[in-house]
């Protein structure tokens, strides 16, 4: 499951980006939406942010790109990757109405944890979002096993204590965690932070349902940001087709 | 369960908006938290490092020639800039160092901006022997090489921070992302009366001891307690401080924001004056934002009011009408250094002269029985390369 920065280098590129791995055979990608502050989000993700919210990025303007998506016949599943400062500043119920009226089918806030997500979780269901949860290397197992019950769409482990970048392993707790995770629930499991290439998607996949891959792409994107858009494109598309390899 | 119920919310606002790798490490501070608030030994522990340490109690100071300036109230100063390292920050770093230790980690880091909370988290760790990092801005590096190089002589290491306006908040930032890697051995002794809970009610918890002190040496100089508290609020850990022991008194309170250059969006600090609902590290509070949700740029002449936040309970005071909020701006906090030097020989931090900026400007229109209490947070030992310079500029 690839993560694009929404905006970065521009909505056209990842609109471009999006028809593309969709005919690579991608069926669900991550959409980041840019934030001034995302402390869950290393150097590499971050830089992106910073650099397409001073192009004038903003949810309303990613909305309406995911719209005219949907409108061409895009069937990636969507998943927009938020921070609850956004969606709070909107409104709870306005924003998710929004995200879904344009196309998105899941949301993920990753500052919102259990405790918190009382109020959004009905609001997403009733808006026709999942709300996906994240799990943490941290998270104690009684407390893994009550935010799957939670999540919706499919469950984000995080692979590692830290944050989002690229690294050359991932820890074998981490896969074992999630295989024990499988045997108590039905929803997908995917892996996420840390994985960067096809070895490790290839690795993670042998116990989960997907591999998230971030900053490997963003990094990708940003070596060939200078050349034209079909060629970056291009480029990026070729290295989601690697990583399918082990999967498809 | 109302709002009100809601652990650690105060009011609406508060809470923990934190990725899920940092909630264990939240539930274990709570905890351990709790349970050392609970623990003679712990308080008479904190106690002791609090007189031996800090230096406390602080002493209360009648500004006379001050109070003769104003020509109205009476002008108390409580002289945190007093303290060891030069400010109320000492009292916090003291609680939460002895905390680390309780929950059996090695290894401290700090955002600072001032970098007051730097130093202060640097002598701490230096005390008990733990590993320090702070983050700064490059900014307020710049502008506060003095602390800088206080922190490396503490043994501590300087982490520039170059992200988004190389300040208070960016340096905050910094130092959650190291936290969520490092969590499981480090402990982030946070500066302030914001973030997560439990940071906000723990941090006015330690800083707790100013206010504490601030009413019995007021019964012991007048017999009464001051009808005004004036403290300037950056995150708000002094003003909670100096508040909340007497919050339930007939005492009229008032946090004074940086005013900055203007009150245009950008311009200034004032969080609570001009921002609205929002959330910012970890917590729901007043924030300056845009309509999309993305922090916006801030600006105050000190380091240490830079922040595009504030702390949830401040929020609460303010809804609530329990404080008056107001802004003192660039200027006027200058020319307060400037007055306080020369009336009463103290040089003040540029943050404490906001407070000192507004209680010359209540005085005036009050009794001369009436007594205003103003927190001195810290000395401008730390500012007069940039005082130096401002006022060359402005001379110009």
């Amino acid at each position: 499951m690839p993560f694009l920065t929404a905006g970065y280098p521009d909505l056209e590129t990842t609109a471009a980006l999006l028809g593309n791995f969709e005919a690579r055979g991608v069926r669900v990608c991550e959409l980041g939406i840019p934030f001034s502050d995302p402390i869950a989000d290393g150097p590499t993700i971050q830089a992106s942010y910073t650099e397409a919210l001073s192009a004038g990025v903003s949810s309303e303007k990613i909305f309406e790109m995911v719209r005219s998506y949907r409108q061409g016949d895009g069937k990636l599943a969507l998943v927009a990757m938020v921070s609850y400062s956004i969606v709070f500043k909107h409104g709870v119920e306005s924003y998710l109405a929004a995200a879904a009226g344009a196309g998105f089918d899941g949301i993920i806030i990753p500052d919102l944890p259990l405790e918190e997500a009382a109020e959004l979780e009905p609001l997403a269901a009733a808006a026709g979002l999942a709300n996906v949860m994240l799990i943490a290397p941290t998270t104690p197992p009684a407390r893994r096993l009550e935010i799957a019950r939670h999540s919706r769409g499919f469950i984000y482990f995080v692979s590692i204590a830290g944050i989002t970048g690229e690294r050359a392993r991932l820890p074998e707790e981490s896969i074992r965690a999630v295989a024990e995770l499988r045997t108590h629930t039905d929803t997908p499991v995917c892996i996420g932070f840390g994985v960067s290439n096809a070895e490790t998607v290839g690795h993670v996949c042998e116990v989960a349902d997907g591999a998230i891959v971030g900053s490997a792409i963003i990094h990708r994107i940003t070596d060939a940001k200078d050349a034209p858009r079909n060629e970056l494109v291009k480029k990026v598309g070729d290295f989601i087709s690697e990583l399918l390899i082990p999967i498809l | 369960m109302s709002e009100n119920e809601k652990v650690g919310y105060f009011g609406p606002y508060g809470g923990q908006f934190v990725p899920e790798t940092l909630m264990a490490a939240l539930a274990q501070l709570d905890h351990e938290y709790h349970a050392a608030m609970a623990d003679e030994s712990f308080l008479a522990e904190f106690d002791r490092c609090l007189r031996e340490i800090a230096g406390r109690p602080s002493e209360m100071y009648f500004a006379r020639r001050l109070t003769e300036q104003a020509c109205g109230a009476k002008i108390y100063l409580k002289r945190e800039d007093m303290n060891h390292t030069g400010a109320h920050k000492i009292n916090n770093t003291l609680g939460q160092a002895l905390l680390t230790l309780r929950m059996g980690k090695k290894r401290v880091i700090a955002e600072t901006g001032a970098g007051q909370h730097g130093v202060a988290t640097a002598t701490a760790a230096a005390v008990f022997g733990l590993d320090c990092e702070v983050y700064m801005g490059t900014e307020d590096i710049r502008r506060q090489a003095l602390n800088v190089f206080r922190m490396e002589l503490l043994g501590a290491r300087v982490i520039p921070v170059t992200t988004g306006q190389r300040t208070l908040k960016d340096a905050c930032n910094e130092a959650m992302r190291d936290w969520m890697g490092s969590v499981e051995h480090t402990h982030y002794i946070l500066g302030s009366v914001v973030g997560p809970a439990p940071f906000p009610e723990m941090v006015r918890e330690f800083q707790c001891c100013i206010g504490r002190e601030s009413r019995e040496q007021m019964m012991d100089a007048e017999g009464r307690l001051p009808d005004v508290i004036v403290a300037c609020i950056g995150g708000g850990s002094n003003a909670a401080g100096i508040f909340a022991p007497m919050i339930d008194e007939a005492v009229e309170m008032v946090g004074v924001e940086a005013g900055g250059r203007s009150m245009g969006l950008g311009d200034h600090a004032a969080s609570l004056v001009a921002g609205q609902p929002g959330v910012l590290h970890g917590a729901r509070s007043y924030v300056l934002q845009d309509s999309d949700g993305q922090t916006a740029p801030v600006h105050s002449v000190s380091a240490g009011l830079d922040y595009p936040g504030v702390g949830p309970e401040h929020a609460y005071w303010k809804d609530t009408g329990r404080v008056r909020y107001t802004t003192c701006s660039d200027d006027e906090a200058l020319d307060a250094v400037v007055a306080l030097s020369r009336a009463e020989g103290i040089i003040p931090a540029l943050e404490s002269a906001h407070a000192v900026a507004e209680a010359m400007k209540i005085a005036p229109k009050m009794k001369p029985e009436q007594i205003i209490l103003v927190n001195l947070s810290g000395r401008g030992d730390k500012d007069c390369n940039e005082i130096a310079e401002i006022l060359k500029r402005r001379k110009k």
